[in-house]
């Protein structure tokens, strides 16, 4: 039986000490033992996207990523994507294109979505396919998520023009 | 925490102080307030500072209520959606009568639309009349407008913080007048969501994300097989376990109570139990099928009746053209799965979920931790998805049931798995349906057979007189004029208990309408359209037909494109769809969606046509893929690889169109989806000329 073991994880740049054992899946240590509750549980099984988040930048499914496996990288959740210039426009878009429902599934959308747009400029609609199709939601935001993300794209790339 | 009946405001200052967040998005300045308060009604508080606290009394998962609902009460009280602080209330009882705190059918805008705006209105004639009473005026010489009331002639105002004191002794008026829709400057005019804030950045707290100091959370497994019972489990392999705090047995159930919800859900694994699998071991989808199409055979109760059926089919020489339909076992699969945190005590259970019906939830939880309902306090949340699933309070009697036994407070975290194999399922359906047509291909009489489990004789026995009125609503008025018609209601259960899903009686009846309709059409070889219009007297109806046809281009057609339409009136709404697909290797694709809606009086258009979107993708995620199973007694899907969605790579494009309309609004959360699946299956038919007449399509189209 695994036993726990103490990790020094760098979430939204902070650094936040947990002991687990090295199988837990990011997901429940973010949620249950640092309270990070804006991570979401959907299916557990790399299904559907809701615990979408950033390890050292790059889109992980955070209910499959154990904890042991992370080491130092940076971890960036939901809570922490204010933190950036294009993250904070990414949720500005999100608010102006009145995007969420339920908003369950939100947080991976961004997280999906903010990978997506600061990989390359101008997105496509296969873009968004390819990017997006891993986060299911329920309440349907599809047409207003690829929506925001063309005009996230758009605007992004008056920035840096 | 551990006062058990401590109020939700102290609950959420205890909890602050403990350096938690709890519960919802709390403006400092609301928090603040203690002093002289305003509070016209149930609904309302305005406090000597101005701010505006409204008590929601209908449930947010998503389908916008939570920012309708203020619209309309800002429309009466002159202020801003923006400027008001929305509390979500405990399960209240009959404290907002007449509204319901239950939220389902689409009726939460129906239901609120006089009170909300009354509740609004109440408000501003009492603060216009404490301020005509202030400078000794006639009210009638005074205005309110953006929180003030102003006095016409001279300019003179007043913020509505400094009249709450005046306003508070004031008898509240018997009645007041509501605004004409020409004046409305909010209703009706696109407003961005209300509660986005928080869904953007995860600070939003569903039920699921509740914490406290003490809190425990546990990992849920129910017997597999229906009605099964525990029969063995190593509870010592799971103590062992770091983290693992209680096992608990519940007979029919188990759970492992843990520190973290990975560390519960290996306790579980290590439980390792099995389970005596009762009566339904052996129970299968055929059995129940076959029970189904066996009942369909008998004369059932009668729904509706008009004219003479009988008689006119009877003819020689009638022309009858019959179908069957069958329909499946549908989960929910809200994004948010099946959690609830419980609190019980020797004397009282507190209950934390999200949940569609809090007072459903309270009676729950008082069955599941053995109290009368007073002693059990339900604190609700924005929802993460309902569907219907969380109309039912079933995870707060486990919840109760598993805090009692634990004697902790605990939040039982469903999994996926458990959440798809435990929902209360929407009813398998067969309908056995015909038409005696005249020689034009018209029909003359229409006789309608439903055959389901009833959904309305589970919750409400001793109401039941033979008819589910859910069940053939939506079948008993349908939006076409046929002298001659009878619809008939047979019930048959099975072990598969069942329930709300979006759409729910309407749902079925309207995939069974619209797609016979359109057999009739096909036989009598007229265009679906002109045929659908050629039956309909209704003015609402043709336009929202005649609309969609249009938008989709109707009359021309594409050559690889295959279009059907489908029309509905149900929840005060009427509503016309076109699916336009293509086919590669005979699976379909849907390409594009095209809805239109006449709901009345719009709150929200941003909101409604946001529903019309999702419930467009909710029908076809549905009409597509969606089937539960049941074989050897257990439910076969367990997760989104097998319980498949529509995900952005084969969502349609879709357009949307309200009509303007200033007739009382319509229910929006379900005739959209509800409309979609006949469209879908019209298209196919199109596509392939063979008819679906089992949902979902691919079931059909691969077998
Ligand atoms: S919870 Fe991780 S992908 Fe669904
Ligand atoms: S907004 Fe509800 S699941 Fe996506």
């Amino acid at each position: 039986m695994a036993t726990r073991e103490t990790y020094q994880l760098q979430i939204n740049g902070e650094q936040h000490s947990v002991r687990a054992t090295p199988d837990t899946p990011l997901l429940w240590v973010l949620r249950d033992m640092v309270g990070l509750t804006g991570t979401k549980f959907g299916c557990g099984i790399a299904q559907c996207g809701a615990c979408t988040v950033h390890v050292d930048n790059e889109v992980r499914r955070s209910c499959v990523t154990p904890v042991g496996s992370i080491g130092s990288k940076p971890i960036t959740t939901i809570e922490g994507v204010s933190q950036t210039e294009v993250g904070r426009f990414v949720q500005d878009q999100w608010l102006k294109t009145d995007v969420v429902q339920c908003g369950y599934c939100q947080s991976g959308q961004i997280l999906a979505a903010l990978a997506l747009v600061k990989s390359k400029a101008d997105i496509t609609d296969a873009d968004i396919d390819t990017h997006l199709s891993g986060n299911v939601c329920r309440c349907g935001t599809y047409p207003r998520i690829r929506a925001a993300i063309h005009s996230i794209s758009q605007g992004l790339k008056g920035k840096t023009a | 925490m551990k006062q058990a009946h401590i109020s939700r405001r102290g609950f959420l200052k205890v909890a602050s102080a403990a350096g938690l967040v709890i519960g919802f998005d709390f403006p400092a300045r609301a928090a603040q307030t203690q002093s002289a308060a305003f509070t016209p009604n149930a609904f309302l508080k305005i406090d000597d500072k101005g701010v505006v606290t409204l008590q929601l009394p209908k449930s947010e998962m998503g389908q916008g209520t939570y920012t309708a609902i203020v619209m309309m009460v800002a429309e009466e009280l002159e202020v801003s959606p923006k400027d008001i602080v929305v509390e979500i209330p405990d399960a209240s009882g009959k404290k907002f009568a007449p509204v319901s705190q239950s939220t389902g059918g689409s009726d939460a805008v129906r239901t609120t639309w006089e009170p909300m705006r009354t509740a609004g209105a109440v408000a501003r004639s009492m603060l216009i009349d404490a301020a005509a009473q202030d400078w000794k005026v006639d009210a009638s010489t005074l205005h309110a407008e953006d929180g003030k009331v102003i006095h016409d002639a001279s300019g003179k105002s007043a913020a509505y913080g400094s009249l709450v004191g005046a306003a508070a002794k004031l008898k509240a008026p018997e009645k007041v007048n509501l605004k004409d829709p020409s004046k409305f400057k909010i209703i009706g005019k696109p407003t961005l969501r209300l509660d986005a804030a928080g869904k953007v950045n995860g600070s939003t707290v569903y039920g699921i994300d509740v914490r406290f100091d003490g809190l425990k959370i546990a990992s849920l497994a129910q017997s597999p097989v229906i009605g099964g019972k525990v029969k063995d489990l190593n509870e010592a392999a799971a103590l062992k376990i770091e983290g693992v705090v209680k096992v608990v047995n519940l007979g029919d159930a188990v759970a492992v109570v843990a520190d973290d919800m990975w560390t519960a859900k290996q306790g579980l694994a290590a439980l390792n139990v099995t389970w005596d699998e009762g009566e339904n071991a052996k129970l299968s989808q055929a059995d129940i099928v076959n029970q189904l199409l066996a009942a369909g055979e008998k004369e059932g109760a009668v729904a509706g009746e008009t004219g003479k059926v009988a008689d006119v089919m009877g003819k020689p020489g009638a022309k009858i053209i019959s179908a069957t339909y069958q329909q499946p076992f549908l989960a929910h699969a809200p994004m948010e799965p099946s959690n609830c945190t419980a609190h019980v005590t020797a004397d009282r259970c507190e209950i934390w979920v999200g949940t569609q019906d809090p007072g459903e939830t309270r009676a729950r939880a008082a069955a599941g931790s053995g109290l009368p309902p007073a002693s059990v306090t339900v604190h609700n949340y924005l929802v993460g998805g309902g569907f219907g699933r969380r109309l039912e309070g079933d995870m707060a009697e486990r919840a109760a049931q598993i805090s009692k036994a634990a004697g902790m407070p605990v939040k039982v975290v469903w999994s996926r798995e458990e959440d798809i194999q435990h929902d209360l399922y929407r009813p398998y359906y067969y309908d056995k349906i015909s038409a005696a047509v005249d020689e034009s291909g018209k029909p003359v009489a229409w006789s309608h057979r439903i055959v389901g489990s009833s959904i309305m004789a589970r919750l409400y026995p001793k109401g039941f007189k033979g008819v589910d009125e859910d069940a053939v609503d939506g079948a008993v008025s349908t939006p076409y004029d046929i002298p001659n018609t009878r619809v008939e209601y047979v019930r048959q259960d099975s072990p598969v208990i069942t329930s709300w899903w979006r759409g729910v009686g309407p749902l079925r009846s309207i995939f069974v309408v619209e797609s016979f309709i359109d057999e009739l059409a096909a036989a009598a070889k007229i265009d679906p359209v002109a045929y659908r219009l050629s039956l309909i007297k209704d003015a609402r109806a043709k336009a929202v037909l005649q609309k969609a046809a249009e938008m989709s281009d109707w009359g021309n057609p594409v050559q690889g494109l295959h279009r059907g339409i489908a029309l509905l009136n149900a929840w005060d709404t009427y509503l016309a769809e076109v699916v336009e697909l293509e086919l590669k290797n005979g699976t379909p694709i849907v390409k594009r969606v095209v809805a239109v809606v006449d709901c009345g009086q719009v709150v929200n258009p941003s909101g409604v046509e946001a529903q019309l979107m999702g419930g467009v993708i909710f029908g076809l995620t549905a009409g597509l893929f969606s089937e539960i199973t049941i074989n050897n007694g257990r439910v076969q899907q367990s997760n989104f690889h097998d319980y498949r969605m529509i995900r952005m790579d084969n969502c349609p494009k879709i357009e949307t169109y309200i009509m303007p309309s200033n007739e009382k609004p319509g229910g929006m959360g379900e005739p959209p989806c509800a409309g979609l699946m006949p469209a879908l299956a019209n298209a196919m038919f199109a596509a392939t000329g063979r008819r679906i007449r089992k949902l979902p399509v691919l079931s059909s189209v691969t077998t």
